[in-house]
């Protein structure tokens, strides 16, 4: 176990995680409550067209992955006022369009398919310090917003017509809203990869619906959760040598139903 | 007209006014040039079958949707321009909310309060009070740390009035609030809405199917109609005469 927290990798993927488990748990409790989970899938894949499109032009591939998720979760916005009551026909849309673009990347530069794997499955222990660096300064932004915004991000989430009534600018707060989310999930590419993006944001949060009374509960219980999962599946995974990502998901599958079998305990 | 609205006329300011207010979803017409004045201690009760457009207004009238053509103003000014959005307390049809949502009581009655005045403010004691006033007020307050999903219908829609009043609102807006709920909470929860239009200076506009009630409070006869929709009217001049203990009054007291 020591020799594990000795190598640099390791405690940069720890860091990394915990950065990321905390704001995705935040981010996906909102997304989940807004009937929008299956977005954190919508906004990876077109991340992943972003960072094929920067190995294909040499250009920070996460980068690129960031500016792509950020466009795709302002098209998502747009489209979830068009079809008001069929948010998640925004992100089915979104969502082939990357996987349509990724493969056409994938095929262009038919060189590089080993990186781009890394990026689809993660690849926590090949963090470097501009990756790390990125991660922070994200986290802090998504930090900084839940702790400002609390009150207005709650009414957002339970009543938005009521926002809206009240005066709040429910327009800004949801573009803004939704690139922090984009911000996330181009973060947490990189830990858990693509493929498993949308578990990191929904998992905790389901966790946590199952058991919280109040929002804040709920907020408290998720990232809870996040952490829970991402520092023991990182120490498991490397422990037995174990692919990083897909240990941390099982981990919060297993933590969903006992959280699940706690509820029915208590009621 | 009658004499009460000329009366009214006089000496109450508007507090909302529609003029030639049209609206369609798609080719559908819903409302077809609807003028209205509603004046400061009016209460507009808004009768009307299934899709003639009730809600449709309410959401017109608090800025949720745009009229077609025509124009609303709140308190005065033109409603895109109307930003004491304080001044106005909804509350909206009870089925809109997800019961499965982890919000206690006591959160959902202070985000009444979360509008642009407060952005960038924290909650303050005296917030904290408002709170558990209008928890007290509509007899709710030992259910305030209960989550609202868990709650029966006729306490919910109480939850939902606190929130609407916890700001002290002029206009308070109503969509059906009594649907779903037993005939004895609707004869409290009318009773209560009868007491704050005859003891407090605010003025209502309620959407509802309930007939009867409406017409036991503001009359046999609609003042107007528009379409299929009917308004009944009731203007007070009592003054505001209340004891110290009562929520509005002592939420106006320290608005002061």
């Amino acid at each position: 176990m020591l020799e594990l927290f000795a190598a640099g990798f390791f405690l940069r993927a720890l860091l990394g995680g915990a950065l990321i488990a905390l704001t995705a748990a935040l981010v996906g409790v909102f997304i989940v409550l807004r009937r929008q989970a299956m977005i954190g899938d919508g906004i990876a894949h077109v991340s992943i067209a972003g960072v094929a499109l920067g190995f294909l032009i040499h250009l920070y591939p996460i980068g690129v992955g960031i500016a792509f998720a950020v466009a795709a979760s302002l098209a998502i916005e747009a489209l979830r006022r068009a079809y008001r009551t069929y948010a998640e026909l925004s992100i089915a849309v979104i969502m082939a369009g990357g996987i349509a673009l990724a493969s056409l990347f994938f095929t262009m530069g038919m060189g590089f398919n080993v990186n781009v794997t890394s990026y689809l499955f993660g690849s926590i222990y090949t963090l470097d310090d501009t990756d790390l660096a990125v991660i922070a300064a994200i986290a802090a932004a998504v930090l900084a917003f839940a702790i400002v915004f609390h009150k207005e991000l709650f009414l957002l989430a339970f009543d938005e017509d009521a926002a809206a009534v009240n005066g709040l600018p429910v327009r800004a707060f949801n573009v803004l809203a939704s690139v922090l989310t984009a911000l996330v999930i181009s973060a947490a590419i990189k830990i858990v990869g693509a493929l498993l993006v949308s578990a990191l944001l929904t998992i905790p949060a389901a966790c946590a619906l199952a058991l919280a009374r109040s929002f804040r509960q709920a907020l408290g219980l998720a990232a809870a959760a996040g952490e829970i999962a991402v520092i023991l599946g990182l120490l498991a995974a490397g422990w037995w040598n174990l692919a990083p990502g897909g240990t941390v998901v099982l981990l919060l599958i297993a933590m969903l139903a006992a959280a699940l079998a706690a509820r029915r305990l208590r009621i | 007209m009658t004499l009460a609205a000329e009366a009214a006329e006089d000496c109450h300011r508007p507090v909302v006014e529609l003029e030639g207010v049209s609206f369609s979803f798609g080719d559908r017409k819903v409302i077809d040039g609807l003028s209205l004045t509603v004046r400061e201690r009016d209460f507009v009760g808004i009768i009307g079958p299934n899709g003639s457009g009730k809600t449709t207004l309410l959401r017109l009238i608090v800025g949720l949707l745009k009229p077609d053509k025509g124009g609303v103003r709140l308190f005065g000014v033109p409603a895109e321009r109307f930003r004491d959005r304080h001044l106005i307390g909804y509350v909206p049809q009870r089925k809109a909310f997800n019961p499965l949502f982890p919000a206690t009581v006591r959160e959902v009655v202070l985000s009444g309060l979360f509008g642009r005045r407060k952005l960038f403010r924290r909650l303050t004691r005296a917030d904290q009070e408002r709170c558990r006033d209008a928890l007290e007020v509509l007899g709710i307050a030992d259910l305030e740390s209960r989550r609202i999903g868990a709650l029966s219908g006729g306490q919910q829609q109480r939850v939902f009035l606190a929130r609407a009043l916890i700001a002290s609102p002029r206009l308070l807006i109503l969509d059906e609030p009594t649907a779903g709920v037993d005939e004895e909470t609707q004869d409290n929860f009318f009773g209560l809405l009868r007491h704050m239009h005859q003891k407090h200076n605010m003025t209502f506009l309620m959407v509802t199917h309930d007939t009867e009630r409406v017409r036991s409070y503001l009359g046999m006869q609609p003042e107007t109609a528009s379409g299929r929709l009917s308004f009944y009217v009731r203007h007070s001049h009592g003054l505001e005469d209340c004891a110290e203990t009562d929520l509005l009054h002592t939420l106006r007291m320290k608005e002061g």
